[in-house]
């Protein structure tokens, strides 16, 4: 059984059909790839696909499960974790708490609990900020425990926010441009990073991104987006090497 | 309260549309600056009163004219508007928090509340109305109707009709509502975004003033806290009518003051408040963006 | 130890001495009794700051009906200890009464946060602000009374209560509660401080409190990740309405007679406690504490300026809005920051 399957997604915005009969299946453990010029609709389909937009048709199902229409917290814990194009991080948090946030639904203690620090609290903080720690490492981010979130350098703030999105314990994690604003040192990482998390977790990743190095490095398959519409799809060399999706690019 | 009176319902309905004239008025210039600048301007009720005082000082301390007292306060508010803009809310925009820029806007109701209670006093002022029209008498003598009730409410729909032709018509209006749609898009395409605002600010206090005018002419007694509570009354018409939008804000504002002047007729005059306020809580349970209202998407 | 837990020892530490100074100055005679009366209200407002600053610098979201909590918590209670005044011991009377006083703020924060708190936008300050008025006004136009027979309740006057001999009057309209008994002391002020400090701060070094900062930060990626937004909202509000329902629960039990007035429920209280928030650090709780006290205290001994003290409160705040959260300014001073942090050789935040 696929790990995603998604039939004839669709949305229409005052008028505008942003995405047209979107469909994707994914197994579980790919490495696929969204890719196409600017406005194609590539981030309108992570909304869909994580609840901020509610399609007007279409299906999603998760691991055999239909979670078409449920809502963004609800899909986190169906098992869809996200990064978004502009880093969402925790400003105001230190780097371990924006992690210790994406496990508030790993552990649990109840609101009384919280507020008199009796019973299971210090039990379970004790395992939050070893499970903590031990995210951070995988991502190279343990040393940065007690920084203000925001004042990581941009790469790894990157990091931060894939590490809080795998704290989720997804089956699939979606990365919405993750290299954006990234030197090239921080790219070469930032793919290093990303199969890693494939490797070791046996994730499922669905990234959109325009940084050709990156697609072509990682991706097995890609799926191209034009207008809302797939372009192509399939193995990646194939579908880079596609005069249509050539043309889409670079443009009339 | 007795037997039903048709022609006493119609004098309250009557003075309802005028006191909801007012807020409308007042729920205007909200609704612009929420729509374009994308903040609740806490100070708004307090321009109100300035303007007030503005025409109290002109016109009974002074002995001129109304028409010079009208003007003076709309110069003035116009210009406290523009310039709280610029030197009070520009500075946080794009701060970390939307509460930055509201909290600044109450610490500017706060400072004009008292700073008008350090120059004006704390005394009840008792304001002259700018309307010496007497007004009109239907049904034979049975139905009087004041000037004030009646140019309120012409006013008020005069002021709709320019608005709607400015917003739609002039390349200044339609800036504004391309500022309000996506800030962003708008600077690319060359507007400028703060002389838009600006603008806006100007509009929406010399609005203020003239419901300033209006209100203390019906309801003429004056303090530093007149304008705090219609301008609370207004946001909730604002919302009602679907904040945002600008044929809302009349209509909210209508039916705001319908329901507060009936309730207190036929109701309680103590309980006439938390029924407006009460609306509020309905409208957000039922229909958050009110009866006019469109639902703008976050940007994710 | 960690860095939090000793910024929250150091807090209790510095309530404890100050208690401790200060008592010592009663008990020598030291203190003038226009000092002493201040006490009480001083360190309820500061619990009144301590539970606004949860609402607005740890959940994000302003409130400005927090007097109305205030009031609910200060009728509630007062009430409760007309009632059983003599019936039970006093300490027993009085905790039950902060209890309940505590339980009904904290409804009155339910009823407001159920349709409030589900949208996003400037919607609570306004509905707060309605809240505040709208309680001071109801109850101002209560009577209430208890026979015999039952509870009597009217709109109209104390004859319309319609009382046995045998009964009592406990809400007389716009006369307020009168003769409730005065349990507030500084010592008991000083413990419902503690224990408001002790709640909001463990709340904050928490899972509950981190959900809360979060939705605060960044409300989309909170959802992201699962967080259920309503449901802490809630919490965190509700939890900030009970901690300003104790501090009216202190209030009813230190006045004689108490009416539902704007001089002590209204939007200007309101208003007061934020500027407390402001001035004491946004999301700062210790900061809360030490502004209320100094900002409640200084008018009151410096009456000479109270004129210009509101006017110079409100230039103050905009004034410290605007350095501490212009984007444009905070980026000068995160730079003049780097700078230095080079010279001195840091890293870390």
């Amino acid at each position: 059984m696929a790990l995603l399957e998604v039939t004839n997604l669709s949305i229409t915005f005052g008028g505008l059909r942003a995405v047209d009969n979107f469909n994707l299946t994914m197994e579980k453990g790919e490495l696929y790839g969204l890719i196409g010029p600017n406005g194609a609709g590539k981030t309108t389909v992570f909304n869909l696909l994580t609840g901020v937009y509610k399609a007007d048709e279409g299906l999603i199902k998760l691991d055999g499960l239909d979670i078409t229409g449920h809502r963004t917290a609800e899909i986190d814990r169906d098992g869809i974790a996200r990064t978004f194009q502009n880093i969402r991080l925790f400003k105001d948090l230190p780097v371990i708490d924006n992690v210790k946030v994406g496990l508030h639904n790993q552990f649990n203690y109840s609101t009384a609990e919280s507020m008199l620090h009796c019973g299971r609290y210090h039990k379970v903080e004790k395992e939050m900020d070893e499970e903590a720690m031990k995210l951070l490492g995988v991502f190279d981010l343990d040393k940065e425990r007690d920084y203000l979130s925001a004042n990581l350098p941009y790469g790894k703030q990157r990091k931060l926010e894939i590490a809080r999105a795998m704290a989720t314990k997804p089956k699939l994690l979606l990365l919405d441009e993750p290299a954006a604003g990234m030197n090239p040192n921080e790219t070469a990482e930032l793919m290093e990073t990303i199969q890693l998390i494939r490797d070791k977790f046996d994730m499922t990743i669905l990234l959109i991104e325009h940084d050709m190095k990156l697609v072509s490095g990682i991706c097995e398959k890609l799926t191209v987006l034009n207008f809302g519409r797939i372009l192509a799809h399939g193995d990646t060399k194939d579908v880079l090497a596609n005069p249509e999706v050539i043309k889409a690019y670079i443009g009339e | 309260m007795g037997v039903f009176n048709m022609l006493s319902f119609l004098n309250y309905f009557i003075s309802g549309l005028s006191l909801g004239s007012i807020y409308a008025i007042i729920a205007l210039g909200y609704t612009m600056v929420y729509g374009i600048a994308k903040m609740l301007n806490f100070a708004h009720g307090d321009f109100i009163m300035i303007g007030c005082y503005m025409i109290f000082t002109i016109v009974s301390t002074m002995g001129l004219p109304p028409v010079a007292g009208i003007i003076v306060a709309v110069i003035v508010c116009t210009i406290l508007g523009v310039t709280t803009e610029k030197v009070a809310y520009k500075p946080l925009r794009g701060a970390s928090s939307p509460l930055a820029v509201l909290i600044t806007a109450i610490g500017v109701s706060y400072l004009l509340e008292n700073a008008a209670l350090l120059i004006f006093g704390a005394d009840t002022k008792s304001f002259t109305s700018v309307i010496s029209w007497s007004g009109i008498t239907l049904a034979g003598g049975q139905l009087k109707i004041q000037g004030v009730t009646i140019v309120t409410i012409a006013v008020s729909l005069l002021i709709l009709v320019f608005l709607q032709l400015f917003v739609h018509k002039t390349k200044e209006g339609q800036a504004m509502l391309a500022v309000s749609q996506d800030r962003g898009a708008a600077t690319l395409m060359g507007i400028n975004v703060n002389k838009t605002i600006s603008i806006t600010f100007a509009i929406g206090s010399a609005l203020a003033a003239i419901a300033g005018a209006l209100l203390c002419s019906a309801y003429p007694s004056l303090t530093p806290y007149t304008g705090a509570m219609p301008g609370i009354k207004a946001f909730v018409a604002a919302v009602l009518g679907g904040i945002g939008s600008i044929p809302g804000a009349m209509i909210g504002g209508l039916v705001l003051g319908i329901i507060e002047i009936l309730s207190r007729t036929y109701i309680s005059s103590q309980l006439s408040d938390a029924i407006v306020f009460s609306i509020l809580i309905i409208v957000l349970l039922v229909k958050p963006t009110g009866i006019l209202g469109k639902n703008i998407q976050e940007k994710v | 130890m960690r860095k939090t837990q000793k910024k929250t020892l150091i807090t209790y530490a510095i309530v404890i001495i100050a208690y401790i100074i200060l008592e010592i100055f009663m008990k020598a005679g030291l203190m003038s009794s226009h000092l002493k009366g201040l006490l009480v209200p001083m360190v309820y407002y500061a619990i009144a700051a301590v539970a606004l600053n949860l609402c607005v610098g740890i959940l994000g979201e302003l409130s400005l009906g927090h007097a109305g909590f205030m009031c609910v918590g200060a009728f509630s209670s007062a009430i409760v200890s007309q009632l059983l005044s003599g019936a039970i011991p006093d300490a027993l009377r009085f905790i039950l009464a902060l209890i309940i006083g505590v339980v009904i703020s904290a409804l009155f924060g339910m009823l407001i946060g159920i349709p409030v708190l589900r949208l996003n936008g400037d919607y609570l300050a306004i509905v707060t602000l309605a809240f505040g008025e709208i309680i001071k006004n109801i109850l101002n136009s209560i009577y209430l009374g208890v026979d015999s027979a039952g509870v009597h309740l009217s709109l109209k006057s104390q004859m319309a209560l319609g009382l046995a001999d045998d009964g009592k009057v406990l809400i007389n309209g716009a006369m307020g509660i009168t003769g409730t008994p005065q349990d507030s002391n500084f010592t008991i002020a000083i413990v419902v401080l503690l224990i408001s400090l002790f709640i909001v701060q463990n709340m904050i070094d928490s899972r509950d409190g981190r959900a809360i900062m979060s939705i605060r930060d960044n409300r989309i990626a909170s959802e992201s990740v699962g967080i259920n937004i309503t449901k802490y909202k809630m919490t965190g509000f509700v939890v900030s309405a009970a901690i300003a329902g104790a501090a009216g629960v202190l209030f009813s039990h230190n006045i004689a007679t108490m009416q539902a007035t704007s001089q002590y429920f209204g939007y200007n209280v309101s208003i007061m406690i934020l500027v407390y928030v402001v001035l004491g650090g946004i999301g700062n709780i210790r900061g809360s504490v030490i502004a209320a006290c100094i900002l409640y205290l200084l008018p009151e001994l410096l009456r000479g300026l109270n004129k210009y003290r509101m006017l110079i409160y409100s230039i103050v705040l905009i004034v410290m809005m605007i350095i501490n959260w212009s984007p444009a300014l905070r980026d000068k001073r995160d730079k003049l920051r780097k700078k230095l942090m080079k010279g001195a050789g840091h890293g870390a935040a």
